[in-house]
């Protein structure tokens, strides 16, 4: 595969005073593919995406997106280059209903005022791109909703946003077979429509049925990145419990 | 694609009875907004109207729009704090500081009243930046803080005014607002502008939804609002335009304190409901770091929040200097918390996140009433007090069982 990442990490390292949290990292995403983010707790997962997404920026490294190096230093320069993260708790206002909240931070205004229509209109879009059939109502309150409905807002927004890499932090963690079954489908779509998905996940069964890719984090370090393909429940685990690493400069996901 | 559009409801379908049941459905959901204040005001007048003669007399009626003026002021103040779940318990001191600084540069600095009175307002705004920066940058409990400042700007007032300083106020604008009336016209011109844009603004909220391919309610409902407010509001201005004096003088008329409310209110609303910094209140308040995430600038909003809510304290703080005819060193003193209650009364959330400025003025018309009517009753003011706490209390149970009904967390 000669295309360009949408993200490469280089070199990436963040400390809090003195804990070394991520030690070096390389990483690549691809556009159209979907990227498993696995390790076990502590391995440096959330500090590392928070990253991408400038809630806490990193201390040293190279990210490049789509080739060009990108400097992202808060939310708004992270949401600016494309990238969106829909987060575990889902950062959904409950006191609004879908449109509002899939509009919150960017609204549509007409002559000053919110552009209520044209931003239904589109978050109706968005929704019926990914061939949402579970939400009743586009105007219903997010405190309505279940959490499998939640999460399909969350990804809706990210459509809508029209984004180009999307990070997902355990999407499926709370929620129950049938609802898990959706939202998976739900990101598989996503990424089908050209976007680069970075999906975290503890569930190595989700990992195997949506993504094409997995990097394995463990204790701040990148120990393998592989694919779906050519790999296998067990390997991935004797990585994630720190039982094999990888040299991860010699290696690439194309699988040189 | 644009028949795939309509698979996906967004509550405008349907019929005006399908509209009344999805209306009740929402009612069952527990977002009952201000109709249990609604109930109230209609139970109140019921029961007032029966068991004292005065109570629905011209002259009682007119005044307890002029003395509910004040208290929905400052409650709708409040409401822009409460809606982000904080507290702003130096509102009515801040409206008395203000109103001191106003009342020191006429008497002693002998400006005009229009300067004089910016000079009030700008204190407010200062006083506004000034909690919202210690809430919002610093992060001291607003509670805390609006403690120290109620305290603090009690000794403010006698330090400007003098111990037992009363200035008479000796400005004819500032006293016409509580004490004169509209001409007869006036009162139906009132009704009939906000009939108007009522009209104006549903037509062009239907007319963006055309546009934009999306299904609208049946226009019947805007128009069945529309006869509502022709109705009440036609009835209240016939009434107020008849003679209620028991003089030889006739008085007669709407009070010009009503207009003036009825425009801010109007104001705060399509702020609240029609800005992206409304919209971006209510996220806050509804959930700050979703907020946050979202890319909004939350101490930002926490700031502007308070300054809105010690501009309206201002405004309620002239209507009562403007009634009582003087600032004096104790004004403000104690309305603060029948401002909370009548927002809470009203419907507004104390949990944050829920709320208009409408609820605050139906809660401030329950207070109004239950003090105006105990009044008439001639009950002492420990049975007002108990009765008005009572009602808190039964009014802010509503919000938790509300807020637990809706699937929110009880507690935060």
């Amino acid at each position: 595969m000669s295309e360009v990442p949408a993200i490469e990490l280089t070199g990436v390292t963040k400390s809090f005073g003195p804990v070394d949290v991520l030690k070096g990292i390389d990483f690549k995403v691809y556009p159209g593919r979907v990227t498993a983010l696995v390790g076990d707790n502590g391995a440096g997962k959330s500090t590392l995406i928070k990253g991408l997404s400038g809630v806490q920026p990193y201390d040293n490294g190279v990210v490049k997106f789509f080739g060009e190096t990108a400097e992202i230093h808060n939310p708004r320069a992270a949401s600016a280059l494309g990238i969106e993260v829909v987060y575990q708790d889902l950062a959904l206002c409950e006191n609004l209903d879908i449109v509002q909240n899939m509009f919150l931070g960017h609204e549509e205004l007409l002559t000053g005022t919110l552009h209520e229509a044209e931003m239904e209109l589109q978050a109706t879009k968005a929704l019926q791109s990914l061939s949402v059939r579970t939400v009743k109502s586009v105007r219903q309150k997010v405190s309505s909703l279940s959490g499998g409905q939640r999460q399909t807002v969350a990804i809706a927004r990210s459509v809508l946003r029209e984004a180009k890499v999307v990070i997902l932090d355990e999407p499926t963690a709370a929620l129950g077979v049938a609802q898990t079954e959706q939202v998976l489908n739900l990101v598989r779509r996503l990424a089908d429509s050209g976007v680069a998905v970075i999906m975290i996940s503890h569930n190595l069964s989700d990992v195997f049925k949506v993504c094409d890719d997995i990097a394995v984090l463990y204790l701040g370090r990148m120990v393998a990145q592989l694919k779906v393909s050519e790999t296998n429940n067990a390997e991935v685990i004797s990585y994630i419990t720190g039982l094999h690493s990888q040299d991860t400069s010699a290696i690439n996901v194309e699988g040189a | 694609m644009s028949n795939q559009v309509t698979s996906l409801a967004s509550g405008h379908e349907g019929t005006l009875r399908d509209q009344a049941n999805q209306y009740i459905q929402r009612l069952k959901g527990g977002e009952m907004g201000s109709l249990p204040a609604i109930g109230a005001t209609i139970a109140l007048a019921v029961i007032f109207g029966f068991s004292s003669p005065f109570f629905f007399t011209k002259l009682n009626f007119t005044n307890m729009f002029v003395q509910a003026a004040e208290l929905t002021m400052l409650s709708s103040a409040l409401v822009f704090v409460i809606l982000l779940a904080e507290i702003d318990l130096s509102a009515g001191v801040t409206a008395g500081v203000s109103m001191a600084v106003f009342i020191v540069m006429i008497k002693t600095f002998a400006w005009a009243w229009v300067p004089a009175l910016i000079v009030g307002f700008l204190t407010g705004l200062v006083i506004g930046w000034v909690i919202g920066f210690i809430v919002a940058k610093i992060g001291v409990p607003s509670f805390v803080v609006t403690l120290a400042f109620f305290l603090g700007f009690q000794g403010m007032q006698l330090v400007l005014l003098g111990e037992g300083g009363v200035y008479r106020i000796e400005v004819p604008e500032i006293l016409a607002i509580m004490n004169n009336n509209l001409p007869a016209f006036g009162g139906w011109l009132m009704i009939v502008i906000c009939a108007v844009v009522m009209l104006a603004l549903g037509f062009w909220d239907r007319g963006r939804r055309a546009r934009s391919g999306l299904v609208n309610r049946p226009v019947s409902i805007l128009y069945i609002k529309v006869a509502a407010l022709l109705a009440i509001g036609g009835f209240a201005v016939w009434f107020m335009n008849l003679d209620r004096s028991q003089g030889v003088i006739p008085i007669a008329g709407v009070p010009i304190v009503v207009p003036f409310t009825i425009a801010i209110l109007f104001i705060g609303s399509f702020v609240l409901d029609r800005t992206k910094f409304g919209r971006h209140l209510y996220a806050v308040g509804g959930n700050p770091e979703a907020a946050r995430r979202a890319g909004i600038k939350v101490a930002r909003i926490r700031i502007y929040a308070f300054m809105i809510c010690a501009f309206l304290a201002v405004i309620s703080g002239v209507f009562h200097s403007s009634r009582i005819g003087n600032v004096d060193g104790s004004a403000g003193h104690t309305i603060v918390l029948s401002g909370v209650a009548a927002a809470v009364v009203g419907g507004v959330s104390l949990f944050g996140g829920r709320g208009k400025l409408a609820h605050a003025a139906i809660g401030a018309l329950v207070i109004t009433m239950i003090d105006n009517g105990l009044g008439l009753l001639q009950m002492s003011a420990g049975v007002n007090f108990l009765v008005e706490g009572g009602v808190l209390l039964f009014a802010a149970t509503l919000d938790a069982l509300a807020r637990k009904r809706s699937g929110g967390p009880l507690a935060r």
